[in-house]
């Protein structure tokens, strides 16, 4: 708890000592971060893989994009929250009974449909494609980004050391006994999706100021419903601190890799994927215990 | 004149789909592998047959004959290397099946950036066939009607092989039910095997029917993808046969849509697919 307080307290006096370079490579850091313990939170426990991540970055991105020039920018945010959440809810609420793969699907639907319904919006009715957005310093965003960072992390794990952390580890072993032993399944879902998707729309909403234009391939981007997947089981799927160091690494390394080769990182991006479920499906957390538990073995082996 | 336009421009999109859709129902009907990459087949089909067509001169036509063939091993390959090992790690189905799709996506991502980095991004096209030709008082683009009829005629050739033989038997038996296939002496591994590959070669011949008619690039995969997704489950996932009718159903309403308000084409695809998984997610013919 206190090294947590040390972190954060030295991340946010970071654009005072750090060059800009760092301070938005934080940034992107924290964003990362956020995508995937919002995703993880609830897509880990209960198995189910939501592809609508990009919807909800997407939505907070155009309520910026829509509203960013009348509203202050601490309202956008929230608002941009309050779009993600209701779409969270009403897809939650369509999609209770879908399962499984079709879970998946329906929420890559989801995404993908939204983009093209918005597509089609803004060239029927405003006649453009894309559109000009307000503008934030650098030093906002990291702020604003660690706000909601912390925000996200507390969210998450208020959520796992409650009643509804059980019920969702419940939901995931087995949702129907669950059912039966009377926990409201449906509003356990409805409402860990609604509240976690209310940070990725927070973070759309800030995020956007970064570009001074946005369209709909950017913004609901499958990319953006793909990371979080990628990143949390890249670190270990089990645990937050899994999805938090899996997010950090994988951040760190597209960084890296992404300016000597531009035109590769989706391949590398790919193969990582890739390799990590062909050899390593725990993530860097599984790899790590694998590591430890052999340490403690060979005493015991002349057995 | 109007119903008959729609009619066969419902027709021709139609026999597309169907195509898709019938590749990517065999990898998911039987091999479990809900193929997020399956566009980029398409994709590469389209894009080779591009180039052997501006750089060597080879005819589309031909083209079918040599993208098939050469994506069908390349399937066989991916299913025994990659998703073979997925299935041996995964600990359930479910598991499986949620794995495999993402897996499926970072070979998205791989294929795309390899034709990215083959093809840039423009878009591509070449004119093949382009005359128009009179057709019971409609003028049709030769292109068309040449592709049209070669996709019902790949259609036809698939259906027959899938109803008559027998491994179009063994193939409808494992997708049915893979233990009791199993039991009657079907070998499984070889079937997923089999699976992948035609549907990877199916996959491509669709592209190559598409370039002839369409300007095409590196980034046209998934919305092919989440049209197979959608015509699978429309006509019931794990029915290959279903699939077959689900795309000429599909391909109507696009058709229609297309009349009426031309970019709303994939929303209204997509609302459809949603609420197909809201209201019978077994599709038309699923069990």
């Amino acid at each position: 708890m206190f090294l947590a307080i040390v972190a954060v307290a030295s991340l946010a006096l970071a654009p005072h000592y750090l060059p800009d370079f760092y301070v938005t490579l934080l940034s992107s850091i924290f964003r990362y971060t956020v995508l995937t313990v919002s995703w993880a939170t609830f897509c880990g426990p209960t198995g189910y893989i939501s592809l609508a991540s990009a919807a909800f970055l997407g939505a907070g991105m155009y309520v910026t994009a829509l509203f960013g020039e009348a509203i202050p920018l601490p309202v956008i945010v929230v608002l941009g929250g309050v779009a993600a959440s209701l779409l969270a809810l009403l897809a939650g609420l369509a999609s209770l009974r879908i399962k499984g793969i079709f879970f998946a699907m329906f929420s890559l639907g989801l995404s993908e449909g939204l983009k093209d319904f918005i597509n089609w919006w803004e060239m029927v009715k405003a006649g453009r494609q894309g559109r000009l957005v307000i503008s934030a310093s650098n030093e906002t965003i990291f702020y604003t980004m660690l706000i909601i960072l912390v925000m996200t992390l507390l969210t998450s794990m208020l959520i796992r050391r409650s009643k509804y952390g059980l019920a969702l580890r419940a939901i995931g072993e087995e949702e129907e006994a669950t059912d039966h032993l009377g926990v409201n399944v449906n509003a356990v879902k409805l409402i860990t999706f609604a509240a976690t998707s209310f940070w990725i729309g927070t973070t759309g909403a800030i995020t956007v100021t970064q570009f001074s234009y946005v369209d709909t391939q950017v913004a609901f981007s499958v990319f953006y419903s793909f990371v979080p997947t990628v990143m949390a089981l890249f670190g270990g799927i089990g645990n937050m601190l899994g999805w938090i160091l899996g997010s950090f690494v994988f951040t760190i390394l597209t960084e890296l890799l992404l300016t000597p080769f531009p035109y590769f990182y989706m391949l590398i991006f790919g193969t990582v994927i890739i390799s990590v479920f062909l050899f390593f499906p725990s993530g860097l957390v599984g790899l790590v215990t694998r590591w430890r538990k052999r340490e403690r073995v060979r005493p015991n082996a002349t057995l | 004149m109007l119903i008959l336009e729609i009619l066969l421009g419902g027709l021709l999109t139609g026999g597309i789909y169907a195509l898709l859709a019938a590749g990517f129902s065999l990898q998911y009907g039987v091999a479990r592998v809900l193929n997020v990459s399956h566009g980029e087949f398409i994709m590469l089909g389209a894009l080779s047959t591009y180039s052997l067509y501006v750089t060597l001169g080879i005819n589309p036509l031909l083209s079918l004959v040599i993208v098939g063939p050469v994506l069908f091993p390349i399937g066989f390959l991916l299913n025994k290397l990659l998703f073979q090992r997925i299935r041996a790690l995964a600990g359930s189905r479910e598991i499986f099946e949620g794995w495999s799709m993402l897996v499926s996506f970072g070979l998205l991502f791989i294929i795309q950036n390899i034709a990215l980095l083959g093809w840039s991004a423009d878009q591509k096209g070449y004119s093949f066939m382009a005359f128009p030709i009179n057709l019971i008082g409609l003028r049709i683009p030769a292109n068309r009607l040449v592709a049209l009829l070669l996709a019902v005629a790949i259609g036809i050739c698939f259906f027959l092989f899938l109803m008559r033989t027998r491994l179009g038997r063994a193939i409808r038996a494992a997708s049915q039910e893979e233990t009791g296939a199993q039991l009657i002496g079907i070998n499984i591994r070889w079937m997923h095997g089999l699976c992948f590959g035609f549907g990877t070669a199916l996959a491509g011949l669709a592209g190559v029917l598409i370039s002839t008619m369409f300007t095409v690039s590196p980034f046209i995969g998934l919305p092919y993808t989440i049209i197979a997704i959608i015509v699978v489950v429309l006509g019931g996932l794990g029915n290959i046969i279903g699939s077959l009718v689900g795309g000429l159903i599909l391909g109507l309403i696009s058709s229609i849509v297309l009349r009426i308000e031309p970019s709303l084409e994939m929303v209204v695809l997509y609302v459809l697919f949603m609420l197909m998984l809201l209201i019978r997610p077994r599709g038309l013919f699923g069990k």
